[in-house]
């Protein structure tokens, strides 16, 4: 594209960039947007397609279709796709359609940084194929560490460690780019009068993951960089012999990862926060607390990283600290739920899908909350750690909390980002056949982990059977049912019903935002003329 | 108070999960029967926070069912717009914060004392140094002088002991304050028998330590719970509580076997191939073929082959040198330490002269003393 053109197109009315062009070189919220939607669907059907294998592989004991290498990798490789692939990607899509939108911005602060910060998410899923198929070259063995990459296994691996790291760095900085991006929004276009306790609680939401991110990213990247350092240039920053320290690494993975746990999280709580008041026809109850408590949650989360390694030797004062700490973020977590229930209470409930969602969201991740505080006591977690108990755990906090936030966040602004319905009988089919296979999944593997079964192993005793094969039916269930999620929004992208500028009746109640003023879907430049907010 | 802890076991694994719990005894759901002061302690402990939570999902999930049922459109709910500006919406809020923080309070209390009875650690009657290593443990009894390497030895699916049996078990005596020391000689690790001991990480330069007062005789499993590379699932644990008496018996066997090892390692002997052979490749299967695999293939990629390699074949100075002090960097690691001159001697010997290496070559336990 010529720069004489472009600024041609400029002073037209209608200047809708059009072919490979409006997608590759795009500044516009929406497509960059539905990229980023696009991108985290095909990486959950290639996280998913992980899962299932490992799920194949423990159907029963003994080694059938992977060696343990391969099974290590794919653990290793699952977590970082599905966390830096899957639920970031697609919250950041979500708050990348919705924050310009509920603000009443016309797009998003800085609209090439934007491009960028979206173009460097499949430039990094390459870096991790790589990382992959580099074993298949006689380049020594796969990544086969874990997400955590703890030294000093991380030091033995062979190239594949090294274009892992460099995975690690390039997500790291399109996520910081991203949450620079969208800081400045929400900072600095908010239409006229929208003050920041008027703001709906996704953007609240999506604020504070931002700032975590920006906090957080960088240790991780210092982190992995030591690691490249200690393997190529001598240093010895993890290494005892040199002088240096195993454990450093795990704390400065830690920091970041822990309150990585609230960027995953924080989205879709924010998501939750817009679609209960809708399906209750009600205000949020406790907007207020509600934001100050997520607030404390995000400091809270910043200072508790040390509770994912009880069971390394620190001092009876180090753990009581992180285990009082990390016990009180209940009360944050606790005043959420029940914000959300009392926000039902005396409501005029329908249960559409994301209200489905919703509701099931809120059971299934206080479950995932008190199974949280049994493992912050640290004698019980002494039993608990590396267990599939643990297992359970994190996959009921991070499948309801996160990834079924989004997916309730898909069916919500689905009829606004298409300008069609979705179909509402397959959008309930999809949400009974998921969380009954979810359930299936992730509830028996809190016994066999109370049992005995560490976790990321390839082949157990025989008497963890039992839990396993329902574990895997379960797996095959809940992973078949994605297929059907696929589906249903294919077939919304190509017509059906349409939604009209307010699909959901209640939309309009509480702290809902400034999106249902446009049309489904919104033009071009979202708000042409900043709204008033009163 | 020898069967307190079983009994102690027996009454919350009834109380809290009722039916569900006592029609499958013998489908394992809970955490093992723990037979040490400790572990029942942590055991009474994990069965509190598991009732508080119980009772957190019930008061929830039926919160949310009196929703469901009350408050729909299809019965004729009408939202109540002012429930928000009403008393309870004004304070209510605040009464969330104040009663999970009683529940926090009421678990912690519980919780930091427990903690520090983990934390203590008095003069101990026998210590136990456990080395993980890619992928066996190390048992040190510092006391005693005793030491040896811990192998998994059932890879037999059909059986019951499927990946649990060891061929040498730690062997510890009841009733006596036992400290366990953990560290590592290459990665992490973690030496965890559930019934016994909480679980502690084995960290190359560290020193961790979990103590234990073993109550009840009997075979206790575990299994390492840290990811540790390609082995990981087979790093099984079996520990022995016998009788005091036992226990001396035992240690006196040991000590008699390991002067003969000793005597027989340093006599200035020369060895017969045959002799070395024969020694060798037990050796070999039991510290080499998981990795280098029986057939001395190794897995491409992963682990080298030995088989036809210019390690195995050229001269025995680099091959003696990789095998006596490992290739850092990589999961091989250093033998000196853990097998004699005549055991590195043996299986030096061995990996030149089978699977089609036919060096010829012999390496006598006088060659392994020099290069050390």
């Amino acid at each position: 594209m010529s720069t004489v053109a472009l600024e041609q197109e400029g002073h037209k009315d209608h200047h809708v960039p059009t072919g490979i062009q409006r997608w590759l070189f795009s500044t516009n919220h929406k497509d960059i947007g539905t990229m980023y939607l696009i991108f985290s669907l095909v990486m959950l059907f290639l996280g998913g397609g992980m899962a299932m294998m490992i799920r194949a592989e423990l159907f029963m004991p003994g080694l059938q279709i992977l060696n343990p290498d391969l099974y290590n990798n794919l653990v290793t490789n699952h977590a970082l796709i599905m966390v830096f692939g899957l639920v970031m990607p697609a919250a950041a899509g979500m708050a990348n359609w919705m924050i310009p939108l509920q603000i009443g911005a016309p797009d998003m602060a800085l609209p090439r940084l934007n491009n960028l910060s979206f173009w460097l998410l499949p430039a990094g899923a390459l870096m991790l194929i790589m990382s992959m198929l580099a074993p298949y070259f006689g380049t020594g063995g796969p990544v086969n560490t874990g997400w955590t990459l703890y030294p000093p296994l991380s030091i033995q691996a062979g190239m594949s460690m090294d274009l892992a790291i460099f995975t690690l760095h390039i997500l790291g900085i399109s996520s910081i780019l991203a949450s620079i991006n969208i800081i400045t929004t929400i900072l600095n276009m908010r239409a006229p009068g929208m003050t920041l306790m008027k703001m709906p609680i996704f953007v609240w939401a999506w604020l504070l993951t931002a700032f975590l991110l920006v906090l957080v990213m960088p240790v991780l990247a210092g982190g992995v960089t030591m690691l490249l350092f200690d393997r190529h240039f001598g240093t010895s920053f993890f290494d005892a012999a040199g002088g240096g320290d195993p454990v450093l690494f795990q704390h400065l993975f830690w920091f970041f990862g822990h309150p990585e746990v609230y960027v995953l999280l924080l989205p879709s709580i924010g998501v939750l926060g817009m679609i209960v008041p809708t399906f209750s026809r009600k205000p949020l109850f406790g907007y207020k607390p509600l934001v100050i408590f997520m607030i404390i949650l995000t400091l809270l989360g910043l200072v508790v990283w040390a509770h994912h390694q009880y069971t390394i030797g620190m001092s009876l004062a180090v753990t009581t600290y992180f285990m009082i700490g990390t016990i009180l973020i209940s009360i944050p977590v606790g005043l959420m739920l029940f914000n959300f229930i009392f926000t039902m209470w005396r409501g005029s409930l329908t249960f559409e899908t994301p209200m489905l969602f919703a509701i099931a969201i809120i059971v299934m991740f206080s479950f995932a909350g008190v199974t949280g505080v049994m493992l912050a006591v640290v004698p019980a977690d002494m039993q608990y750690h590396d267990t599939y108990f643990v297992v359970a755990h994190f996959h009921y906090a991070l499948i309801p909390g996160a990834l079924f936030g989004l997916y309730a966040g898909v069916f919500y602004w689905l009829p606004k980002w298409t300008g069609h319905r979705y179909d509402e009988r397959l959008g309930k089919i999809f949400f009974w056949w998921t969380t009954i296979g979810f359930n299936l999944t992730f509830f028996p593997q809190h016994f066999s982990g109370l049992a005995g079964m560490p976790r990321r192993i390839i082949d157990y005793s025989i008497q963890f059977t039992d839990f396993n094969m329902i574990s895997s039916i379960g797996a095959f269930v809940f992973g078949l049912s994605h297929l059907l999620f696929l589906y249903i929004i294919i077939k919304t992208i190509r017509g059906g019903e349409p939604a009209g500028d307010m699909p959901w009746d209640g939309a309009r109640v509480g702290t809902a935002g400034l999106e249902w003023t446009l049309s489904s879907p919104p033009p071009f430049h979202s708000f042409e003329t900043p709204p008033e907010v009163k | 108070m020898p069967n307190l802890a079983l009994w102690r076991w027996r009454l919350s694994t009834a109380g809290i999960g009722g039916v569900a719990l006592n029609a499958s005894a013998e489908l394992k759901m809970n955490l093992p029967e723990p037979v040490s002061p400790l572990t029942a302690e942590i055991f009474d402990l994990h069965m509190l926070t598991t009732t508080v939570a119980t009772i957190i999902m019930v008061v929830v999930i039926a919160l949310v069912a009196i929703i469901i049922f009350r408050f729909r459109r299809s019965k004729g709910a009408v939202a109540d717009q002012s429930f928000n500006d009403s008393r309870f919406g004004t304070w209510g809020w605040m009464l969330v914060p104040i009663v999970v923080l009683a529940i926090d309070l009421s678990i912690a209390g519980p919780g930091a004392k427990t903690l520090k009875n983990v934390e203590t650690f008095e003069e101990a009657d026998l210590t136990l140094k456990i080395i993980g290593s890619q992928w066996k443990w190390t048992y040190d009894y510092l006391d005693q002088e005793i030491s040896f390497v811990s192998n998994l030895n059932n890879e037999d699916l059909s059986s019951p002991g499927y990946l649990r049996e060891v061929d040498n078990p730690v062997v510890l005596p009841t009733h006596k304050r036992i400290r366990f020391l953990h560290t590592s000689s290459d990665v992490l690790h973690n030496w965890w028998v559930p019934s016994v001991a909480p679980k502690k990480d084995a960290i190359p330069g560290y020193i961790n330590e979990t103590w234990a007062i073993i109550e009840k005789e009997g075979t206790y499993y575990g299994q390492c719970a840290e990811l540790c590379g390609t082995r990981h699932a087979y790093m099984p644990i079996v520990v022995k509580a016998v009788s005091e008496q036992e226990f001396t018996q035992w240690v006196d066997k040991q000590k008699q076997q390991k002067a003969q090892q000793l005597a027989e390692a340093s006599a200035e002997k020369e060895w017969s191939k045959a002799e070395l052979m024969a020694r060798g490749e037990s050796i070999y299967n039991r510290a080499c073929a998981a990795c280098h695999q029986p057939t001395g293939t190794g897995i491409p990629g992963v682990f080298p082959a030995l088989q036809g390699s210019p390690i195995a074949t050229g001269d025995p100075a680099p091959h003696l040198d990789i095998v006596i002090n490992g290739k850092p960097g990589t999961a091989m690691s250093a033998w000196g330490s853990q097998l004699n001159d005549l055991e590195i001697a043996a299986v030096i010997t061995y990996e030149r002269n089978s699977w089609g290496n036919d060096s010829g070559d012999l390496v006598q336990p006088a060659d392994v003393k020099a290069a050390r």
